[in-house]
């Protein structure tokens, strides 16, 4: 009865493989469902002009990057000399900056007025582009995170691929990195282009 | 399931007595073990209240948390929107409670976000063809761990021959040598190792 003795080695060597698999997955990241939808609306105002709102309709025609972040968010500041290097390469990138004031742990935003709330975040954008450059072709600001809801952001930063027609092609969580450029992104914007 | 836990038991004794061999059984036992070594750990959170803005009518509210503690926050993955302190659960827990403001229901709230985030938000999946070995997975393993046992366990008894009972021609062979007739020494260590 060999048998025996062969079945549980069979079974440790799959648990040794589903776990070597497993563990190497990144728990972090949950795929989208909005893959292959169209960019879900929303009406916000734009950094460069705050009384007039944008739709992404605005920017359709031509694949874009919908990069979104915060200036309280530390990978975003990692990320930001690529995203300006990527824009000497011609990519097309739409800032979409994530509650500003309400999403810093440092600061209360409960005791601040709208008006107020505004004013600091875009002072502080504006300080922040100011000193990192400004890698983005058109940029809106979500101060209380709603339009954000409905892209299924859960943290910062996250980069949408949106093709010419509007439809979400892919979705990058976490900062955009040479390597991860060279190795994965490059590719999938070559192919938005293509598509276009 | 008495004879299971005899049979555990005998297993158990023979370990102590030393004579436990490394076989298959061990094998079956030390995965089982394994896998009880992986059982879930809830954490205790506090409940998030800080920046949650509670709904004034309470049944409205009750509602809105008995819904919450069933969508998973996606920050920290292991707490529902309702226990969770992150930002965004506090985003999401409100988001609830204005669209149940409003009128919507249980299951049209539950779309909503499992639109956006994804299946990945409901502590309940689905019972469906993708799921099916997720929900009947770890059931189909216990049946077929007991079941191994079970055969196992029962080969090993037949083979040790416990609880065999000598018929009547073997019972006299037995009174036989007992009382003192020598066959031959082969024949004796047959009829010792049956008895």
């Amino acid at each position: 009865m060999r048998w025996k003795y062969v079945v549980p080695l069979v079974v440790f060597l799959g648990l040794v493989v589903l776990f070597a698999v497993g563990f190497r997955l990144n728990p972090r990241e949950i795929p989208s469902p909005l893959i292959g939808k169209p960019a879900p609306h929303f009406t916000l105002p734009r950094f460069v002009e705050p009384s007039a709102t944008v739709t992404p309709a605005v920017w359709a025609g031509q694949p874009y990057l919908l990069n979104v972040w915060a200036t309280w968010c530390v990978s975003c500041r990692q990320e930001h000399p690529m995203l300006m290097r990527l824009k000497q390469e011609g990519v097309r990138i739409i800032g979409f900056n994530y509650k500003e004031i309400r999403g810093d742990a440092g600061l209360d935003a409960r005791k601040l007025s709208p008006e107020a709330e505004a004013q600091l975040a875009w002072q502080r954008i504006g300080a922040w582009l100011k000193t990192g450059g400004d890698p983005y072709a058109d940029l809106v600001v979500d101060l209380t995170g709603r339009a954000a809801i409905d892209y299924g952001v859960y943290g910062t930063p996250e980069t949408f691929f949106i093709d010419a027609k509007g439809v979400i092609r892919y979705k990058h969580i976490g900062p955009i990195t040479p390597e991860v450029w060279q190795d994965q992104l490059r590719a999938k914007w070559l192919a938005l282009q293509e598509g276009s | 399931m008495r004879r299971c836990v005899q049979a555990l038991l005998a297993v158990l004794r023979r370990y102590a007595a030393g004579r436990f061999r490394v076989d298959a059984t061990l094998g079956w036992l030390l995965i089982a073990i394994a896998f009880s070594a992986v059982a879930p750990s809830w954490a205790a959170a506090p409940a998030a209240e800080q920046r949650a803005q509670p709904l004034h009518d309470p049944e409205l509210e009750r509602r809105a948390l008995a819904l919450g503690h069933r969508l998973r926050c996606v920050v920290c993955q292991n707490q529902s929107i309702a226990e969770s302190n992150a930002e965004l659960a506090h985003d999401l827990m409100n988001q609830v409670r204005a669209m149940l403001q409003a009128g919507k229901s249980e299951q049209e709230i539950v779309d909503f976000l499992v639109a956006r985030y994804g299946e990945f938000v409901l502590f309940e999946p689905p019972f469906d063809a993708r799921t099916l070995l997720l929900w009947v997975g770890p059931f189909a393993l216990a049946a077929l761990g007991l079941f191994g046992l079970w055969s196992g366990l029962r080969r090993r008894q037949q083979q040790s021959g416990v609880g065999a009972t000598l018929d009547e021609a073997a019972k006299a062979q037995a009174d036989a040598l007992l009382a003192g007739d020598s066959p031959s020494k082969t024949e004796t260590r047959v009829a010792k190792e049956s008895s």
